[in-house]
């Protein structure tokens, strides 16, 4: 009852006490470890991130990552900004189905969705057999085992993680100034662009820095649908650790996407509230 | 006159909104004149807001028609029709700041830079806001953003301005003198104004005209005095101001509270007289409210008025209420 808040802090922090002490050991005391390693392995100094620029196998791989994660992002975005604008504006019954959807593709490994697209797009898979049979085409199409597959793939895999915080924002957004919009002479079009979009704008952001994340550290789909033609940072990573056991340049490249994704986050809480992104409240 | 209206007569015919089986406006008939300030009274559901959206274009008509100068406008999309709207809420674009919401008419309408500036200048002279250009909506409070919808509305000089319940969200005092700008920026700018409230007193100080919505339906339509003075109905007499009803030779009669004089027992004079007890007096500072109980009919309400009125009679006191014969309004429906 009576009680200082200070004290009550206090209480409170000892409560949380036992699962801060957890999450500190079993959390932060890897990811030390991880930048230790990347400093001390195979021999102390800053060797391995030298070769950042002088190895242009590294370079040409981190390229391709950052390549591949934008395109998806950009891709995912889209197509998730089109599916959460259409559940908004579908009748409450038909949305509530269409959120089951998006759950359930959650819920399904990222294994199973990754051989679904090689038996649908592979030489001999659906798509390429069926074509090849009509006759509309005589060779199969390199659907997959390159970057087109890797991207397909991923764009697949991301979409639900896309529409989610859009979803929270589209839902937040008040009708009545879109028909101010209209009612001030905007047609619809302008309504959209001048309106909707930036409203929406906490959403986009969201949304593109989730998936952008996400796709940083894909493994399993860039590494079944690139047929080991398309080389990502976490394959590498998993390389060098199972195989070639440098484990100093894997953790290096770790570290790296760790800072990176702090830099970026950093970055994106200079211009707005991070917050508001993530809690998809209101600009 | 800012803009000199030259259009904004509005016509209403037999105009109808069924949503499904339910019906929220029926056949409603209803001339607005140019330049008017017309007034949609009626309580909560009674249709008032379901009437602006088809005016405004939001809302599909069921059945009927609006002319606007005698042209069909039913099935014109609503950026089309040029009428300006204030929401409820004032629904102000919140990434924008003042001056680009009040830009915002003219610039989907793409409009010279050196015209649009000018106008928002004038528009923000009109709600005296000239010092908020460039705030952010939310850095405004209720009241000026409620102007800030007006200029917006107003910035494009339509022949119609709907104004939802304005108003709903200002306090009491800040209420009354939000009105008076309202009702000066009207004579200004010579537009229709068609504003919903469920507010009689706003709706008496303001209107032109009123139109009392109960149902869906029509109740009255007249100038604030003929409604208050002649009610029809007796929806009417109650919604507007106060009411007793006297039921005489079969016909109902609406009688004011102030039209009743009170007078100790003996004392009272004039053609129309009964005789009861005050049940409760009530002081409200220029009016004293009396509840009088008179043997074999419903409790009757008197104003009187507490400087001129005499002495005020208290709780339990024997009284004679009297009223001149045109003071009860004979009432043509229940
Ligand atoms: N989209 C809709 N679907 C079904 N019924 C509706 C719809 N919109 C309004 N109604 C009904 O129509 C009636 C009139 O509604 P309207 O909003 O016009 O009332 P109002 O007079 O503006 O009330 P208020 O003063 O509360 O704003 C109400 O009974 C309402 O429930
Ligand atoms: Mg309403």
């Amino acid at each position: 009852m009576n009680g200082s808040p200070l004290r009550r802090i206090g209480t409170g922090w000892l409560l949380v006490l036992p699962f801060l002490a957890l999450v500190v050991a079993l959390f932060l005391g890897p990811i030390v470890n991880i930048l230790w390693l990347s400093v001390t392995d195979p021999e102390p100094g800053l060797g391995n991130y030298a070769a950042l620029v002088t190895s242009d196998n590294l370079v040409g791989i981190l390229w391709t990552t950052i390549r591949i994660c934008v395109i998806t992002t950009a891709f995912s975005v889209i197509f998730g900004y089109s599916i959460a604008y259409a559940m908004v504006h579908v009748a409450q019954g038909s949305r509530n189905q269409m959120l089951s959807l998006l759950l359930v593709s959650f819920w399904i490994s990222v294994l199973v969705r990754t051989f679904s697209w090689l038996m649908l797009l592979g030489r001999k898979g659906l798509v390429n057999e069926t074509l090849v049979n009509i006759g509309i085409i005589a060779e199969p199409i390199e659907f997959m085992r390159n970057e087109l597959g890797v991207l397909i793939g991923m764009v697949h895999y991301m979409i639900p993680y896309a529409v989610l915080p859009l979803l929270a924002v589209m839902q937040n957004i008040d009708g009545r100034v879109l028909s101010a919009s209209r009612s001030l002479g905007a047609t619809g079009q302008q309504t959209f662009w001048r309106v909707y979009l930036p409203l929406t704008r906490p959403g986009l952001v969201a949304a593109s820095l989730l998936v952008f994340i996400l796709s940083l550290g894909f493994y399993v789909t860039p590494a079944i649908l690139g047929g080991g033609k398309v080389l990502m940072v976490a394959e590498y990573i998993s390389v060098q650790i199972l195989v070639t056991l440098r484990w100093g340049t894997a953790a290096m490249l770790a570290a790296l996407m760790l800072f990176g994704v702090l830099a970026l986050l950093f970055l994106m809480s200079r211009f707005m509230k991070l917050s508001t992104i993530f809690g998809g409240a209101k600009a | 006159m800012i803009d000199g209206a030259v259009s904004g007569g509005l016509r209403l015919k037999a105009l109808t909104k069924r949503f499904g089986s339910f019906t929220a406006a029926e056949s409603v008939n209803l001339d607005i004149r140019r330049g008017e300030f017309l007034t949609l009274l009626g309580p909560s559901g009674s249709g008032k807001t379901t009437l602006l959206m088809m005016i405004a274009g939001f809302l599909d008509i069921t059945e009927g028609d609006i002319l606007l100068d005698g042209m069909s406008i039913a099935g014109m999309p609503p950026e089309k029709r040029n009428f300006g709207m204030v929401f409820q809420g004032y629904a102000l674009f919140p990434h924008m700041s003042v001056r680009q919401n009040i830009a915002y008419p003219l610039d989907v309408r793409k409009r010279p830079k050196a015209e649009i500036e000018a106008r928002v200048d004038e528009m923000l002279d009109l709600v005296q806001l000239q010092d908020f250009g460039h705030r952010l909506p939310g850095q405004l409070s209720g009241g000026q953003q409620q102007r800030v919808a007006l200029a917006r509305a107003l910035c494009f000089a339509p022949p119609v301005l709907l104004l939802d319940e304005p108003l709903g969200a200002l306090d009491k005092k800040l209420r009354v003198e939000v009105q008076d700008q309202l009702k000066d920026i009207h004579r200004r700018v010579g537009t229709t104004f068609i504003y919903v409230t469920h507010d009689q007193e706003e709706a008496l100080s303001m209107s032109d005209r009123i139109v009392i919505m109960q149902k869906g339906r029509i109740e009255q339509v007249g100038t604030p005095e003929e409604l208050y003075q002649k009610p029809r109905t007796r929806f009417a007499a109650s919604f507007l101001g106060k009411s007793n009803f006297l039921t005489k030779d079969g016909a109902l009669y609406a009688l004011r509270p102030e039209k009743i004089d009170i007078a100790p027992k003996g004392a009272g004079q004039g053609p129309n007289r009964v005789s009861g007890t005050v049940r409760a007096m009530t002081y409200f500072g220029s009016v004293l409210k009396y509840d009088v109980t008179v043997p074999g009919m419903d409790e009757i309400e008197v104003d009187a008025d507490a400087w001129r009125g005499g002495a005020p009679l208290a709780a339990g006191a024997e009284v004679d209420l009297s009223w001149s014969d045109a003071a009860a309004v004979r009432l043509e429906r229940d």
